[in-house]
């Protein structure tokens, strides 16, 4: 009896670690091709986020769409000849790596930033967006630069990527953190520090919705790219993906959802490069 | 705002209602298995088996031991990648809800069977009832009495637990009302809805339960 509740716990624990020694994982569907298994089966199964506006949501009629969600059923069209043989499974991101290794999804299109340990669990295609840390300060803030922040209070919110960034690379920066995005945001519109620094798609939605602020140019480290996922070791899918992604390209195809979903949310000055990815063409 | 906020919630009705739909759906199978297997599981553990008893005692704790969100993440995730065996969203979540359900429904009929007293079974047995009988005609419908109000609170529990299902890919009522709020940030509207969704389907229960109670504390 304490052998099998050891062996459980085993495989409890095996699933909740990220699997960082995960073996080099069986091509998918043994030797057969896998676009095959996915014609035969004629859907495609996408992972997407569907409270994420503008990359995946619900809209009014209970349709799944958005930036992300739309792309997803381009691929259906191109690949089974009909934009509806594809089928949607809501995602969390905690869920979205779970999904992929347990097959029951061929793909996840969930914005998910392509990050080092990301990349020893899934294998990503190319990219479709990228985001970069910025910070935003008061339009009449005497803030010019990054620099300027060294001796003011710049707020994070715990766990982002600008509060790891900030905290590695500048320790010596006061910060004041919160627990949630719209805490942040409300803390500098109070005047309780002098920049917020957070992925800068959601600093210029804010700063669309809320005149008077105005984003720092300099960007806080690298630009990543977000990127389409498949399983470790789909090779086919991921080349697939890319070539369909570079096809898609050459139509101007991310540039029409971007019009059809992005713009909108964003100040007028955004350029559109500084958000997508058009044919794949950027690594980050 | 009202006007507008009611033009929300007609529009919006069909999607919280197909969420509704899961949510009672998975709550409704989930408290049906947990009844037959908690009945199940208390008869069993009044047989006095050793291996029976040792059995269902590992089973209990491994419930009451490891969340429900890990089970979801284990059976859902896990089995396929482990053993090749995948079992879709709805039907892993009515799975893990029934046995976790079970455990604590088997818990409350062992305790109600072993609470009354020994001369009821002795009775029983002196009349010539065999084990089916004396369970059917004797000891279970007076373990009904103590047993109905704690196991009505497993359900509301069960009721309120199945949201966990969101993480493995069932859109339930909260998840649509998540939707609607990342959409039209109506927060306290959607949220609103939901608090009486809820309220409407575990008051009723807790107010049988304490019906129930008060009667038969009376007979």
């Amino acid at each position: 009896m304490k052998k099998l509740l050891l062996q459980l716990f085993a495989v409890a624990l095996l699933a909740g670690c990220d699997k960082k020694a995960e073996e080099p994982a069986k091509p998918a569907a043994g030797a057969a091709s896998y676009i095959d298994k996915i014609k035969a089966r004629d859907k495609l199964i996408v992972g997407v986020f569907t409270d994420k506006p503008p990359f995946g949501f619900v809209n009014e009629a209970g349709r799944y769409v958005g930036f992300d969600t739309d792309i997803g059923r381009q691929f259906a069209k191109d690949l089974l000849g009909d934009e509806n043989k594809v089928e949607f499974v809501a995602v969390e991101p905690a869920s979205r790596i779970p999904f992929l290794q347990s097959d029951k999804v061929d793909l996840i299109l969930a914005n998910m930033t392509v990050t080092p340990q990301r990349k020893e669990a899934v294998d990503f295609t190319h990219p479709n967006l990228k985001v970069a840390v910025q910070a935003l300060v008061p339009q009449n803030s005497a803030v010019k630069s990054l620099d300027d922040l060294a001796t003011r209070t710049t707020i994070v919110t715990i766990g982002t990527t600008a509060d790891i960034w900030l905290t590695k690379n500048h320790p010596d920066w006061k910060l004041l953190k919160f627990e949630k995005n719209s805490e942040s945001l409300q803390a500098l519109s109070a005047g309780r520090g002098d920049a917020y620094a957070q992925d800068n798609l959601v600093l210029f939605s804010w700063a669309k919705q809320n005149p008077g602020y105005r984003v720092l140019e300099e960007k806080l480290g690298d630009e990543a790219p977000i990127a389409p996922a498949v399983k470790k070791g789909n090779i086919e899918l991921r080349d697939w993906v890319n070539a369909e992604l570079a096809k898609l390209g050459e139509e101007k195809f991310l540039l029409k959802l971007y019009d059809q979903y992005v713009r909108k949310e964003l100040s007028d000055d955004t350029k559109p490069e500084s958000v997508i990815v058009e044919g794949g063409k950027w690594q980050g | 705002m009202a006007s507008s906020g009611l033009e929300l919630l007609w529009v919006s009705l069909p999607q919280l209602g197909k969420g509704a739909v899961q949510t009672l759906s998975i709550s409704f199978l989930s408290i049906a298995f947990s009844t037959v297997g908690g009945v199940l599981y208390g008869v069993l553990r009044t047989l006095n088996n050793k291996v029976i008893n040792g059995v269902l005692r590992v089973y209990l704790e491994l419930f009451r031991a490891i969340p429900v969100l890990v089970w979801l993440y284990l059976l859902f995730f896990g089995l396929p990648i482990f053993f090749g065996l995948s079992i879709p969203s709805f039907w892993c979540a009515v799975l893990v809800l029934a046995l976790w359900g079970a455990s604590e429904v088997g818990e409350v009929v062992r305790g109600a069977l072993h609470s009354l007293p020994r001369g009821q079974r002795e009775a029983g047995l002196s009349i010539g009832l065999a084990g089916p009988q004396l369970y059917g005609y004797v000891l279970l419908p007076q373990a009904l009495k103590r047993m109905t109000p704690p196991t009505i609170n497993v359900y509301t529990r069960i009721i309120k637990t199945s949201s966990l299902a969101v993480l493995i890919g069932v859109v339930d009522v909260i998840k649509v009302g998540q939707q609607i709020i990342e959409r039209t940030y109506e927060s306290v509207l959607i949220y609103g809805v939901l608090f009486l969704f809820f309220f409407f389907i575990c008051y009723p229960l807790s107010a049988a339960s304490k019906v129930l109670e008060r009667r038969w504390a009376q007979a």
